[in-house]
């Protein structure tokens, strides 16, 4: 049952996601791209779409995924009704144990967020989360985003280098930043 | 009997009265948050600014050290930043209530305009079609430098040097190579809590056996 798999997905995503929705993008390609719910292209395509529409980037891709991932999984679940149920399912598993712990746990933490050992423990995340972002980055640097003809390839590339002098050093705006990629991809593709 | 009646209808109209007032709150906690859902682009952090705005600056629910204590807790727990800072400030005003309307408020705006998108902009759509398919094929390399760009920004904001270097680069690698157990994420996760947590230990005991044995110098 795809249903029962997302949750449970979506679960681990929302309870062990630390540092941000691009860390928690290592989670969810393995939970989601893994077993085979979405395509890579589609993950990636999720990510673009889910940066450039207002909202967090978790709750958004978690939307989007829910609707498709029914449907390609198994074409009985193909449809609008069905994927209205993924979205809801997804969106509101991947908030429910943070939620939760936020009710909860939000006051220990912040009587002892001078303590050893709260400290120790996010001291030691801190560089982990750097390593789940990178992880992220190279697990997408792949032939279904990067095209697998050497002459795509290169074009790939050259976008990518691009993009990342302008979001990094010009500053841009990601938003402005995938709307140019978008267009030099329709004119050299 | 008229004075019994009295006391029930002021006790009604007080119940009433506090009940307008709490579902107020709650009713703009949920407004307050769905605008900052609809309008603000870029993600979880492009967003504490504006609840901060909203929450501190114009409606005065918490004060602006309350609300930075919130947003260190917040950061610190898992999921999704945004969802955790509207559920703390939720909570704070009206308890459990309150955190559902200010949750459910952030979400709504993303869940309905990214369901209005995934209706129509299915991933066959973008196979078949060559305007999207090209367009798509320009973006999806650009994606991955939007994530390369915060891999360098998270490790200057958490001082990585040339000695700690080691624990991203080994964690990504061994994510990426998706071999079996080791290369899942919540091992890495678990494995930085606990080292941090030893690692912060083992510091504080030489801490204090070079203190004590400072003291022993001394005498």
């Amino acid at each position: 049952m795809i249903y029962l798999k997302l949750i449970w997905a979506y679960l681990k995503i929302g309870l062990f996601g630390f540092g941000g929705g691009y860390a928690m993008l290592a989670f969810i390609e393995r939970a989601i791209v893994g077993p085979g719910w979405i395509s890579s292209q589609m993950f990636t395509d999720i990510v673009a779409i889910s940066q450039m529409t207002p909202g967090p980037i978790g709750i958004n891709s978690a939307t989007y995924i829910g609707y498709v991932a029914p449907g390609v999984s198994d074409p009985a679940f193909a449809g609008p009704l069905w994927g209205l149920l993924g979205s809801l399912t997804c969106t509101l598993v991947v908030v429910v144990p943070s939620f939760i712990l936020t009710l909860y746990a939000s006051h220990f933490i912040q009587r002892h967020k001078e303590s050893a050992v709260i400290k120790g423990i996010f001291a030691g995340l801190r560089p982990v989360v750097v390593g789940l972002i990178a992880s992220a980055a190279l697990l997408l640097m792949n032939p279904a985003n990067f095209g697998s003809e050497s002459a795509d390839v290169l074009k790939s590339i050259a976008i990518c280098l691009a993009a990342f002098i302008l979001v990094y050093f010009v500053k841009w705006h990601p938003i402005l930043v995938i709307c140019l990629a978008g267009i030099t991809g329709y004119i050299i593709f | 009997m008229m004075k019994n009646r009295w006391v029930i209808w002021l006790f009604l109209s007080n119940f009433a009265t506090a009940m307008e007032k709490n579902s107020n709150i709650l009713f703009s906690l949920f407004l307050t948050f769905m605008k900052i859902g609809a309008f603000t682009f870029g993600g979880g952090w492009a967003m504490i600014s504006i609840i901060e705005r909203e929450v501190v600056d114009k409606h005065g629910w918490l004060a602006k050290d309350e609300f930075l204590d919130q947003l260190a807790v917040a950061q610190s727990l898992p999921g999704i930043l945004a969802v955790n800072i509207s559920v703390a400030v939720g909570d704070r005003l009206r308890g459990t209530r309150g955190a559902i309307s200010a949750a459910l408020g952030t979400i709504l705006p993303s869940f309905v305009i990214i369901l209005c998108i995934a209706i129509f902009l299915t991933p066959d759509l973008i196979k078949n079609n060559p305007v999207l398919s090209s367009i798509f094929a320009g973006i999806r390399p650009a994606v991955v430098a939007l994530i390369v760009a915060p891999v360098i920004t998270t490790a200057r904001a958490a001082r990585i040097s040339w000695r700690t270097i080691a624990i991203p680069v080994a964690v990504a690698l061994l994510i990426w190579s998706k071999l079996p157990v080791i290369s899942n994420p919540i091992i890495f996760i678990v494995l930085g809590g606990v080292g941090g947590y030893l690692h912060m230990r083992l510091s504080m005991k030489r801490l204090h056996s070079g203190a004590r044995r400072m003291k022993g110098g001394d005498l």
